[in-house]
């Protein structure tokens, strides 16, 4: 029997504002059949999202769900987790939301650690407005603040978010749902802050003016540029020069979570420990 | 009911009023001179089992109380004004998604980084219209170090009748006065708590944002089986996006009229030493708010002993303005002094509601207090 997906979409929301052939549905879909692996209830998840086509997202499904300001979907979602850390908090954001107006908070997020499960939708351009360069718009590709060449340097949101402290990070594919779903699936698992950046296509915005005018050429040049975490590793530092590697790119499972840090400090205030010190931490600075 | 005394500071008071007003939360980042508010929650709230979080910026402190504020909290933040104006955007998320909250502003001088240890009153215009669009902003200005407390405790409950923020001012006199206050006991301030209104039906019967057209959204916690959706964009009785023309009307229309139609409910001013005001000639009206009505006091006092009748006019709630009150207040009284800590922040309102323009100012912007014997002096100097 098929997926029953109507499930968890509020389908009278359908169709969605997204453009034929994006891949921001793919990612809702396999979201969703992520969810339903894990056996979760729609009262116990909240999906935050931010401004862009990627913002729609909270919209779409049956969770409690909250459309944010631009950029700040973590420090919402901070406070949502902090507020009911036994709940699970989803937030969804695109490249520009999350690395560029909300760089900062995706890098405080990732520092702190806290148990929030965060998916980009990392399609190269800002989509929404209409094609103006993101942190992650390869450079020497056509956008309308940059006509005459893109000049700024690209961003590697993984590599960020390593540096910050994010204690998983991954990568997947459009083109690759079924592992878009197991990624997301141990993103959600993951007790700590996870970084899954999905690579989509926008062939209308990044596709039409840098030769990819539809959905399949802007996937097959995402193809292209994707290799497995595995293989990524055995390639030369000149081989990995253009290339992107997916699946899991960092797992840390004994990273200490901040809601359950910050259940140390309410000890330490009902006096039931003693307070933290440098001795509490192998790693101090 | 009783009281206690305590002794303490304006911007302590602030935060002992938080928790005792039933805050679960706190958000912010640190800002001279608020600063003590986070100091002093950041212990409170664990003890209690809440959670009080340093963030990475303005922007974040408020994000954060907003979403615990969506998931059912009690929620604070604290600031100055350049952490307003960083907040802003956000504060305009809360209006129009209706999210209660109590964001308190101990101002310093400005603009832009201004005088950061310094005194000022100038962000009363900024307090009734932080964000762009059209809202009606609920500010309430603590006058001594009780109000610190007590004015906090309002601005909780009626940030949960209302749906909205609510802006405490206090300024770097008061948020940083040490002295003995009387201030409520936290029975009375239990005793007086009323939460936010929920709904209590089946889920398919609840629609958030379908309310009379003077009445705020009912927002029911997340997680308790009741799956709406939060956005700053135009949105309809479920809270899902709409460009519908009669929707986003309505909407933006019962923003405004929620507060308007309540204001009632809202309004709060101290008359002092006014009674014997008969709007005789001579008389005069001191109209002056926060620290600055302490100095007002005693200068009145002086004044009454040169034999000068003058009196106070204290608005508490200053947003919405009490432009009622103050067309009756100056419709009597001929001599109207406005003394504040800015350039005519207020007095403009008190011509809007007054229809004067003959009003005597006193103004001072250099981060000092004004003193009772400027006020006094320009009394006798202008009237």
């Amino acid at each position: 029997m098929a997926f029953n997906y109507d499930q968890y979409l509020r389908t009278e929301k359908m169709p969605t504002l997204w453009c034929w052939g994006c891949g921001d549905g793919v990612i809702l879909k396999a979201f969703i059949r992520a969810v339903d692996k894990l056996g979760i209830d729609k009262d116990d998840m909240c999906v935050v999202s931010g401004i862009g086509c990627s913002g729609r997202f909270s919209s779409y499904v049956d969770f409690n769900t909250v459309h944010t300001t631009h950029g700040r979907t973590i420090a919402y979602a901070t406070g949502i987790k902090l507020a009911n850390p036994d709940k699970h908090v989803v937030c969804v954001a695109g490249d520009g939301d999350a690395l560029a107006i909300g760089g900062n908070h995706t890098i405080h997020g990732c520092r702190r650690n806290i148990d929030i499960t965060m998916i980009i939708i990392q399609n190269f351009i800002y989509g929404l407005t209409n094609s103006q360069t993101s942190p992650t718009t390869p450079k020497g590709m056509w956008t309308v603040s940059q006509k005459a060449g893109n000049i700024d340097p690209t961003f590697d949101g993984c590599k960020l978010a390593i540096a910050a402290g994010a204690s998983f990070v991954g990568r997947e594919n459009v083109t690759q749902p079924r592992k878009l779903e197991k990624l997301i699936g141990q993103a959600i698992q993951h007790k700590g802050f996870s970084y899954v950046e999905a690579l989509s296509n926008c062939h209308i915005n990044l596709g039409r003016k840098n030769k990819m005018n539809s959905a399949m050429a802007n996937l097959d040049w995402i193809d292209s540029i994707t290799v497995s975490k595995k293989k990524y590793d055995t390639l030369s530092e000149e081989e990995q020069l253009n290339l992107l590697p997916t699946g899991i790119i960092k797992q840390d499972k004994d990273a200490d979570e901040y809601c359950d840090m910050y259940a140390e400090i309410i000890k330490v205030h009902k006096g039931e420990r003693k307070k933290i010190t440098q001795d509490d931490f192998e790693k101090k600075i | 009911m009783g009281t206690r005394e305590v002794i303490s500071t304006g911007n302590e008071l602030s935060a002992i009023a938080a928790v005792d007003a039933g805050c679960m939360f706190f958000g912010g980042y640190p800002l001279t001179p608020s600063s003590e508010i986070m100091h002093v929650i950041s212990d409170l709230l664990p003890a209690k089992g809440g959670t009080a979080i340093q963030m990475e910026d303005e922007i974040a402190g408020i994000c954060t109380v907003i979403g615990a504020a969506m998931s059912g909290k009690r929620a604070l933040t604290a600031t100055s004004g350049p952490g307003m104006s960083l907040k802003a955007e956000n504060l305009g998320l809360a209006q129009m998604a209706e999210v209660p909250l109590v964001c308190v502003n101990v101002m310093r001088g400005g603009p832009s980084t201004g005088l950061p240890t310094r005194v000022s009153q100038g962000d009363i215009k900024q307090a009734s219209n932080p964000s762009h669009g059209d809202y009606r902003s609920i500010t309430l200005c603590a006058g001594n170090l009780e109000e610190c407390y007590t004015e906090t405790v309002r601005a909780f409950n009626l940030a949960d009748r209302f749906m909205q923020p609510v802006i405490v001012l206090l300024d770097e006199t008061i948020g940083h006065m040490h002295g003995k206050a009387m201030i409520p006991t936290i029975e009375e301030v239990e005793a007086g708590i009323v939460p936010r209104k929920t709904f209590d039906g089946p889920a398919d019967e609840y629609h958030p944002y379908e309310c009379e057209a003077t009445e705020p959204a009912v927002l029911n916690p997340m997680f308790e089986g009741y799956r709406y959706h939060y956005t700053g964009l135009h949105h309809d009785k479920n809270g899902f996006p709409t460009e519908e023309i009669e929707t986003c009307r309505k909407l933006i229309q019962r923003l405004e009229d929620k507060v308007m139609a309540h204001q009632d409910e809202l309004e709060l001013n101290e008359e002092f030493m006014c009674d014997d005001l008969t709007g005789e000639e001579g008389e005069v009206l001191i109209i002056a708010y926060g620290s600055v009505s302490l100095a007002a006091k005693e200068a009145i006092r002086h004044l009454r002993d040169d034999g000068i009748k003058a009196g106070l006019f204290r608005p508490i709630t200053i947003w919405p303005s009490p432009a009622k009150k103050i067309k009756e207040m100056t419709d009597k009284i001929k001599n109207v002094l406005v003394v504040e800590l800015n350039i005519r922040q207020y007095t403009d309102e008190i011509e809007r509601a007054s229809g004067r323009l003959d009003l005597e100012g006193l103004y001072k912007v250099n981060g000092r207090a004004i003193s009772p014997y400027e006020i006094v002096n320009k009394v006798k100097e202008v009237f």
